[in-house]
């Protein structure tokens, strides 16, 4: 591949600072056109900083930003875009309350306060088109779509603002891979004509698939930049980590099919939401809740910690009827039910308040516990090696990783008999995802039963011992053991019949 | 450090505690009588009034909501309690305190329905419930100032002194004393400001968030009836739309004091601050004399420049 | 059609209700619809409906204002030392007029988007100064404003009442033309998620500013009116205003979280209220009662409003998108 001669963005010296913390220490970087460059490194390496200075979100404390060979102050995400400089946001960038229509053309270049310019909607619908999106009406409004709707929404959007340089920043972590492939296809076609391309993302394979050039980030710090393919995996994971990980998964252990049951459900229905969902959860066991996005499988979760009203079915939990119509209930310890929500930043924790406050907030008013006593989180935040400055410290100053953290162990400090994860590992880096895996596997050594539902087939297949894949609220294959396997869990999350025990 | 750090108070607590003192400082300047003690007395009687209100405000804004129903629950309890005295009837006469604050409760329990089950912003369904208690009194009374009069106790809880210091004023700082602890040292009071900063995360740690809404409206409204029954003994009578004049300023009081009016953050002894401050500033200028516009005016530019010191404050760190 | 229904149902039913209401009122008035007595309705519901849209203004951009009824006093208070006069006077003694609602209407902004304050708090206190302002140039009742333009602006074009028009107006040559363009959608934008708003190249603090002002453009505006009407300068009309509006607002559909209403829905949201209080007027209800029926009727509707969500069965879909 050949570059040409001046980047279409360069980084000198740039330096970042919250406060005290530093997200950026003099980083030079460089991205040129026609290349997709990846950029890896874990939460807290300074990725989304990166990204936000670029696209104009914030401004470098210390030194200067080149654009196409002229030093720029990118004061604004307005001004950037003007510059060609494109981003799909991880947090998106589509206001709810428009429709598809008005947020294509919302601060399309050139507009200000006057005229729309409507001619962006057209060659928005074509890119939807190409993107298996056409189903996306532009009188929609933008939340009634789901996340990967809006997701594509947010591409087509990006696409028509004439990028030089087109950043995604976990754009396409909603897709599923034969959407993910017509978005690369588009990529491609885009660095053709020259634009260049900053692509992140969690999926190793989504680089491994498109990436020209890797560079990697670690604490700030910009550690180096090579080509795509000159190293395996686990050597850029020692880079991104800055020590070895040999295994990201536990090793598994043979599961005790004779194990006390803690959780039972026959026939559990929600209209609307799933249909007749029987499974069994026994002590010591991981239990995988896999398929596409949105077939029902988070709302099982929600009606278990008794957010949903009118289910039907039955629930059991140790082998006794009952019904769950409350979060306190569902976290009395005689359910012992806990859930970690799949939004940690507006679900899963109070932001604005102190991790012990966060810590605290669950176990006050449950039986059995002293909220108050600290010694009983410490354990799980040391297992999970949470980096604080001080347990007074708000949650928001945390890094994405470490708030996931405090989100896991406020829950396990009510010591509960069952534990209900939606995607706990979501947009986490590695390292903190090595260490989740091996406490949850720890905790169902314990005698905890966990319910995992994961995006992520990679979960499915090495932390669990059993899988249920549901397509369109029901669950069309329960695959334990071998039968866990990538290609079965696809089939089934898009219904095709192979192998596994087939229901229905 | 960090206990060190606990025993000094926060800033925002304390902006209105030296704004009071500056208004005082200021004031004796030009009225030396400011400083004396009966004329200060009197300042912590008319305070406690306002007090009252102002903490059952605290209560709602920390949960990051608003209730615009003071001046009528107010109102309302007054006209119940000098109805009650004025049948003449010894045991109506006694319950009269204790039927009013009821009063005061169960309208904040309606409140905290609407805000809570219902959903409806607590700005609107507090002013309908406002209005709906405005619209009964003009049925009840006829629009005109309703009969009856304040019992022996109401005049003597509004106006007597125990060594000095107004009786009211004690009760305030009693009901605060309380409110503290509740906050402080209850579940219900982490929940609070859990619920102001994010009620759908606090819903989802196991908590009963309908409950605790509900609960801070009953207070706020028993805390209104107070005020209610402590101003008809003060004025011997209840009078239609006794409690219009207390709305603005109870919110001022409560903001001035470093309270957000987003939820979650803020204090009770910031409230108290801004009572006083805001009591004394409204005091300072009848004593100089000052037209109604012009106090209209300087109360408006003091509070914008508190408010302007408070939030670029805080930007700059 | 669903997609356009969906968004707009809420102004639909106001609009809908509006005109049952409306058939009511005019079929119950003792003298029938004639052009006087759609004068005298119009002309007290576009003063609502200015104030409506003032508040509208604040609410959009997820704010409220509370100085709506301390600016319209203000301008109703200049207004009745400065529109008399030969045509080129009062012409100019409206200008100045509107400028003063814009003015309040950016210290407003200012004080939010640069000193951030919240728009609740910032309008309580500058409310307060308005006010002062006003008090301090009309103590008491008085003045007087040219009984021609007043005429104009308050009787009837071939039958059909002068401000009626004026509010149809409003909407077709302002607000339709107005939601097309980049400051339209942008104060939705900036309502409905200021972080997408700003990451999507939106100025927000100049959307913020641009809201406020044009607030302060239409309680001037509702001021000049209650000017025309009444031809004299009142310093105690601010109150009524500033809390109605707030209702009128509601009943349009407006979200007071931001974001979702138009601006049609809160002009008929105030002309709901106004032909409320006209309808109990006229039906012979015992007038102590009133006060009480328009608190019941406003809680009712509210209350309806928020109904629906005793049907969700999730009930974190209460706390929305």
């Amino acid at each position: 591949m050949v570059l040409s001669s001046t980047p279409v963005v360069r980084l000198s010296g740039v330096s970042k600072t919250y406060g005290s913390t530093k997200a950026l220490t003099e980083v030079d970087f460089s991205c040129f056109s026609g290349e997709v460059h990846a950029i890896l490194g874990e939460n807290g390496a300074g990725k989304s900083t990166l990204i936000k200075l670029i696209a104009g979100v914030v401004q470098p404390t210390e030194g200067k930003i080149t654009v196409n060979g002229k030093e720029l102050v990118l004061k604004n995400p307005s001004i950037a875009t003007s510059h060609g400089l494109v981003c799909m946001f991880q947090e998106l960038s589509l206001v709810p309350d428009l429709s598809v229509r008005e947020n294509i053309m919302l601060g399309a270049p050139g507009t200000g306060f006057g005229w729309l310019n409507s001619k962006v909607v057209p060659q928005a619908e074509s890119i939807l088109e190409q993107i298996d999106g056409a189903h996306i009406r532009m009188s929609m409004r933008v939340a009634d779509l789901t996340l990967a709707e809006r997701q594509q929404v947010e591409i087509a959007k990006a696409l028509t603002r004439n990028p030089k340089l087109l950043i995604l920043d976990e754009s396409t972590s909603a897709l599923n891979s034969s959407v993910v492939e017509k978005v690369f296809k588009l990529i491609r076609k885009q660095r053709e004509l020259g634009v260049g391309v900053l692509f992140i993302s969690h999926r190793f394979h989504e680089i491994e698939a498109l990436a020209d050039r890797i560079s990697i980030f670690r604490n700030g710090q910009y550690v180096e930049t090579f080509d795509n393919g000159a190293f395996d995996y686990g050597y850029i994971i020692s880079r991104m980590v800055g020590q070895r990980i040999d295994d990201i998964f536990p090793p598994k252990k043979v599961f005790n099919t004779e194990a006390e049951e803690v959780l039972k459900l026959d026939s559990y229905s929600w209209k609307g939401g799933f249909n007749n969902v029987s499974i069994t959860l026994r002590q010591g066991q991981i239990t995988g809740f896999g398929g596409l996005d949105g077939q029902g499988q988070n709302e099982v979760l929600l009606g278990l910690f008794g957010l949903l009203k009118n289910t039907a079915g039955e629930i059991q939990i140790a082998g006794h009827s009952v019904k769950i119509t409350h979060p306190k209930q569902a976290k009395a310890p005689d359910l012992g039910i806990a859930l970690v929500p799949e939004d940690r930043k507006t679900e899963g924790l109070v932001l604005e308040q102190s991790i012990a406050r966060n810590l605290e907030l669950s176990a006050l008013g449950t039986k059995g516990v002293n909220a108050l006593d600290p010694t009983i989180y410490q354990t799980f935040l040391e297992a999970l090696e949470l980096k604080c400055n001080s347990l007074d410290q708000p949650v928001s100053q945390l890094s994405g990783g470490n708030q996931q953290k405090v989100a896991l162990a406020k829950w396990l400090a009510l010591n509960p008999r069952c534990l209900l994860l939606a995607d706990p590992t979501r947009g986490i880096d590695v390292k903190t995802k090595t260490q989740i895996y091996a406490l949850l596997r720890r905790l169902a050594d314990s005698g905890i039963a966990v319910l995992l539902l994961s995006t992520d087939f990679e979960e499915l297949i090495h932390l669990c011992d059993d899988a249920h894949i549901f397509y369109d609220g029901e669950i069309v294959s329960h695959l334990k053991g071998s039968e866990l396997t990538a290609e079965n869990i696809i089939a089934a999350s898009l219904n095709i019949q192979t192998g596994g025990e087939v229901h229905g | 450090m960090n206990n060190f750090k606990r025993l000094i108070p926060d800033i925002d607590v304390l902006v209105p505690y030296i704004g009071t003192l500056l208004l005082i400082i200021t004031g004796s300047v030009i009225y030396p009588q400011i400083l004396g003690v009966d004329y200060l007395a009197q300042q912590l009687q008319i305070a406690a009034f306002l007090g009252l209100l102002a903490l059952g405000a605290t209560i709602v804004i920390l949960l990051g909501h608003i209730d615009l129903s003071i001046a009528w629950v107010l109102t309302g309890s007054a006209i119940i309690s000098t109805a009650l005295v004025g049948t003449g009837d010894p045991i109506l006469s006694m319950l009269s305190i204790p039927i009013a604050l009821i009063f005061g409760a169960g309208i904040g329990i309606i409140n905290g329905l609407g805000v809570a089950v219902l959903r409806i912003p607590s700005m609107v369904w507090t002013l309908s419930v406002n209005s709906m208690l405005l619209g009964i009194s003009v049925v009840l009374t006829g629009g005109f100032n309703p009969k009856g009069e304040a019992s022996d106790i109401m005049v003597a809880l509004a106006t007597s002194q125990i060594s000095g210091l107004p009786l009211a004023f004690i009760i305030w700082m009693l009901v605060t004393a309380a409110l503290v602890l509740l906050l402080k040292k209850t579940s219900f009071g982490r929940y609070l400001s859990s619920v102001g900063y994010n009620e759908k995360a606090t819903l989802l740690s196991g908590v009963s968030t309908p409950s605790v809404i509900i609960a801070a409206f009953s207070i706020a409204g028993i805390c209104s009836a107070m005020g209610g029954v402590l101003l008809a003994g003060y004025a011997n009578q209840a009078y239609q739309s006794m409690g219009d004049p207390f709305l603005l300023p109870t919110i001022a009081a409560v903001v001035i004091g470093g309270t957000s009016i987003l939820g979650g953050r803020g204090s009770i002894a910031g409230t108290v601050g801004g009572v006083l401050f805001i009591t004394l500033l409204n005091s300072i200028l009848s004593v100089m004399q000052i037209s109604d516009a012009w106090r209209s005016i300087i109360f408006g530019l003091i509070i914008i420049t508190m408010l302007l010191f408070q939030s670029l404050r805080k930007k700059r760190t | 059609m669903g997609d356009i229904w969906r968004s707009n149902q809420r102004e639909v039913i106001a609009v809908i209700v509006l005109a049952i209401l409306l058939t009511l009122y005019f079929s119950t008035h003792p003298s029938g619809p004639t052009t006087y007595v759609m004068t005298i309705w119009a002309n007290q519901c576009l003063i609502l409906g200015l104030a409506a849209i003032a508040q509208f203004f604040a609410v959009i951009v997820r704010g409220i204002d509370l100085s709506v009824g301390a600016v319209m006093a203000l301008t109703n208070c200049i207004a009745s030392y400065l529109i008399i006069g030969t045509g080129l006077e009062v012409a100019g003694g409206i200008l100045v007029v509107l400028a003063v609602g814009i003015t309040c209407g950016l210290i407003n902004g200012m004080l939010v988007v640069f000193g951030r304050i919240q728009p609740i708090v910032a309008t309580l206190a500058t409310g307060s100064l308005f006010l002062g302002i006003a008090l301090l140039l009309r103590p008491t009742p008085g003045g007087s404003i040219d009984y021609d333009i007043s005429d104009v602006m308050t009787l009837d074009i071939f039958g059909i009442p002068t401000t009626l028009i004026f509010a149809l107006g409003i909407i077709t040559f302002f607000w339709l033309p107005l939601r097309k363009t980049g400051l339209g959608t942008g104060l939705y934008a900036v309502g409905s998620s200021e972080q997408a708003a700003y990451q999507s190249g939106i100025s927000v603090e100049k959307v913020r500013l641009a809201s406020f002002a044009l607030g302060g453009f239409f309680a001037a505006l509702a001021g000049l009116f209650f000017s025309f009407v009444t031809t004299t300068g009142d310093a105690g009309i601010g109150p009524n205003f500033t809390l109605n509006s707030i209702a009128a607002v509601v009943l349009g559909g407006v979200l007071l979280r931001g974001g979702i209403g138009t601006l049609t829905g809160a002009l008929a949201g105030a002309f709901i209220l106004k032909t409320i209080s006209s309808l109990m007027f006229f039906s012979g209800l015992p007038p102590l009662a009133q006060p009480l029926l328009e608190g019941l009727i406003l809680a009712g509707a509210i209350a309806i409003g928020g109904a629906d969500v005793l049907r969700v069965k999730n009930r974190l879909e209460v706390f929305g998108k």
